[in-house]
């Protein structure tokens, strides 16, 4: 029993907006497998106590001051734009998801 | 929008069904920076004039977290009677569109900061009802779209669309309340109640401008109805695009009567995102979702958890304003207000507004005077609550000390005020920009005084020989000429001195 399946591998290609082949599927989930079962075998030696770290370091209300500081100029920020218009990002026609 | 809708009059539907509500609040904090880098925050600035690497989301940009921010979500934590988590950590909302260039939102999901509150509202009638608190967490505000092409500057048939991220990474807290059940027919004016308690607690905070015509106040109001009697929750739509309190308590209705019309029919309401349109009060389907959501949340690798010591959650309990309810009492002491006086200026929305333009320097007594008179007038013709006007209780301060002070009449600080409400600026750029400061050279209205005696020789005769009332005649031809910026009873004392 593979630890992801086809669908799965299809569902994220999706949500990542990554254009993926019916052979790469294959591919993919054959790898994914591989690299899941690697990171499950962690949970073989994880005890109940212990609970899932997400940062490395124990490090905890690290904060900034609330005081302006130069960022870009527009022509900056722009620059690296494929597209721009009216001193704005030009995007293309969004489809079907409005948030 | 031009399809018919079937509704259900509205008693039909309070006899038949149950609603329940969920209020979601945006604010935006008026803090000077931005939630994770030093990108400043003004309102209207120039597209894309405030941005950086770290809002952008270019790569190798870290983001920090802005200890104001912090701060302020745990007051109105606080404030909401909510605990304050111990341990709390932001995550990553995976998301693709082009409002957040990161490609995702940073936002807390299942550890918010402050949690299991609640807030009082008293009604129009004086009755209260609790509001349970769900929880309230930090997230950062998204960039603003302009959708070019679209018949109506929609998404819908537009070719192509235009992105200002100035707002990208403004610090925004989301409240969201428990399901409010058992207020039948109540339910909309329960919604705009609760929007309005929510409002004026956060400006007593200081913490925000909650200006819900420029966006920082927001609200989605979730509506799902169920038979009188069932125990368990109908579908719920959440209707979003709801910008003032009128539109809340609108929306709330306009969802209950076409929910009810659905399922008295026999259908079934659709899970669904609608939009609110001012013009008639209706609502429309919005984002129709192919799959469930599925942002894939994360811990944030590049943000440490934050951990409020007691001591810091005490200190900023310390700094927390008076209660709205206690707040009420002192001011009616202070102001020496009626109960029904009282009752009078709570539900036109003004007493947060007298109270912070008294807090600004006016007295009780002007404060009032302004805003249940000519600003009552201005909000009521335009259609929104003062607090929505465009001016602020400082301006409106200053206006009252201008006209103390002498330096403008009553009639001119009217013009000063439309000036200010017609975007001109403070009241002082409105005085300056309009010319609007009363003339009070004694010599440049002795000239005018001189002028129109001249012209009514009779008029100036009279007032010669005693007849002290004739002088009206003479003020009003020195206000024409000075258009009206002269202070009349200076000009009266001028004519009698000129004819003594």
């Amino acid at each position: 029993m593979p630890s992801i399946s086809r669908d799965e591998v299809a569902h994220l290609a999706r949500l990542a907006r990554l254009a993926v082949t019916e052979e790469e599927l294959d591919t993919f989930a054959g790898q994914l497998d591989v690299i899941l079962r690697s990171v499950a075998s962690v949970g073989e030696v994880a005890a109940e106590e212990i609970p899932p770290t997400s940062h490395a370091v124990p490090l905890t209300n690290v904060f900034r001051d609330d005081v302006v500081r130069p960022g870009l100029t527009r022509e900056q920020a722009l620059a690296g734009a494929p597209a721009a218009e009216d001193g704005r990002f030009r995007v293309p026609r969004i489809l079907g998801e409005e948030q | 929008m031009t399809t018919m809708v079937e509704t259900m009059d509205y008693d039909e539907v309070v006899e038949r069904f149950d609603p329940v509500l969920g209020l979601e609040v945006h604010v935006e904090l008026s803090t000077a920076t931005k939630m994770f880098c030093g990108c400043a925050t003004t309102f209207g600035a120039e597209p894309n004039t405030q941005v950086c690497p770290t809002c952008l989301g270019l790569p190798g940009s870290l983001p920090v977290m802005n200890g104001a921010a912090v701060e302020s979500a745990i007051r109105i934590g606080l404030a909401l009677n909510c605990q304050i988590a111990p341990w709390c950590r932001f995550a990553r909302k995976n998301y693709f569109y082009p409002d957040m260039p990161k490609n995702f939102q940073t936002s807390q999901y299942d550890e918010p900061i402050a949690f299991d509150g609640w807030m009082d509202l008293e009604l129009p009638d004086g009755e209260t009802v609790r509001v349970g608190i769900e929880r309230a967490h930090m997230e950062e505000d998204t960039g603003k779209s302009l959708h070019v092409g679209g018949a109506t500057g929609r998404i819908h048939g537009a070719s192509h669309s235009l992105l200002d991220y100035n707002r990208a990474g403004v610090p925004l807290i989301e409240i969201v309340t428990k399901p409010i059940e058992g207020v039948g027919a109540r339910a909309p004016e329960v919604a705009r109640a609760y929007v309005t308690a929510l409002r004026d607690l956060l400006r007593a905070l200081d913490v925000s401008d909650v200006r819900m015509d420029q966006g920082s106040l927001r609200c989605d109001a979730n509506v799902s109805l169920r038979e009188r009697g069932v125990s368990e929750f109908g579908t719920r739509t959440e209707t979003k695009n709801v910008n003032s309190l009128r539109s809340v308590e609108r929306a709330v209705r306009y969802e209950m009567t076409r929910q009810a019309a659905v399922l008295a029919g026999g259908g079934e309401v659709v899970q669904e995102t609608r939009h609110f349109h001012e013009a008639d009060g209706s609502t429309s389907p919005g984002r129709v979702k192919e799959t469930a959501e599925d942002y894939r949340y994360f811990p944030e690798p590049d943000l440490v958890p934050i951990a409020p010591s007691e001591e810091w959650i005490e200190r900023l309990r310390g700094t927390l304003p008076e209660k709205p309810a206690e707040r009420r009492k002192r001011i009616q002491q202070d102001w020496q207000l009626s109960d029904l006086e009282l009752r009078d200026l709570l539900n036109a929305g003004a007493v947060e507004v007298i109270a912070s333009t008294v807090d600004a320097g006016a007295t009780p007594d002007e404060a009032r005077s302004w805003w249940v008179s000519y600003l009552a007038q201005q909000a009521n013709t335009r259609g929104v609550e003062l607090a929505e006007l465009p001016i602020s209780p400082a301006q409106v301060a200053r206006v009252i000390a201008l006209v103390n002070s002498g330096e403008l009449t009553n009639s001119l600080a009217k013009q000063v005020v439309d000036g200010v409400l017609a975007g001109e600026g403070d009241p002082d750029d409105v005085v300056a920009a309009r010319g609007l400061a009363v003339v009070s050279d004694d010599s440049a209205l002795n000239a005018a005084v001189d002028e129109a005696l001249a012209a009514q020789p009779d008029v100036a005769d009279k007032i010669r020989g005693g007849k002290v009332q004739a002088a009206g005649a003479i003020v009003g031809a020195v206000m024409k000429a000075t258009n009206n910026q002269a202070d009349a009873k200076r000009v009266r004392e001028l004519i009698l001195e000129r004819c003594s």
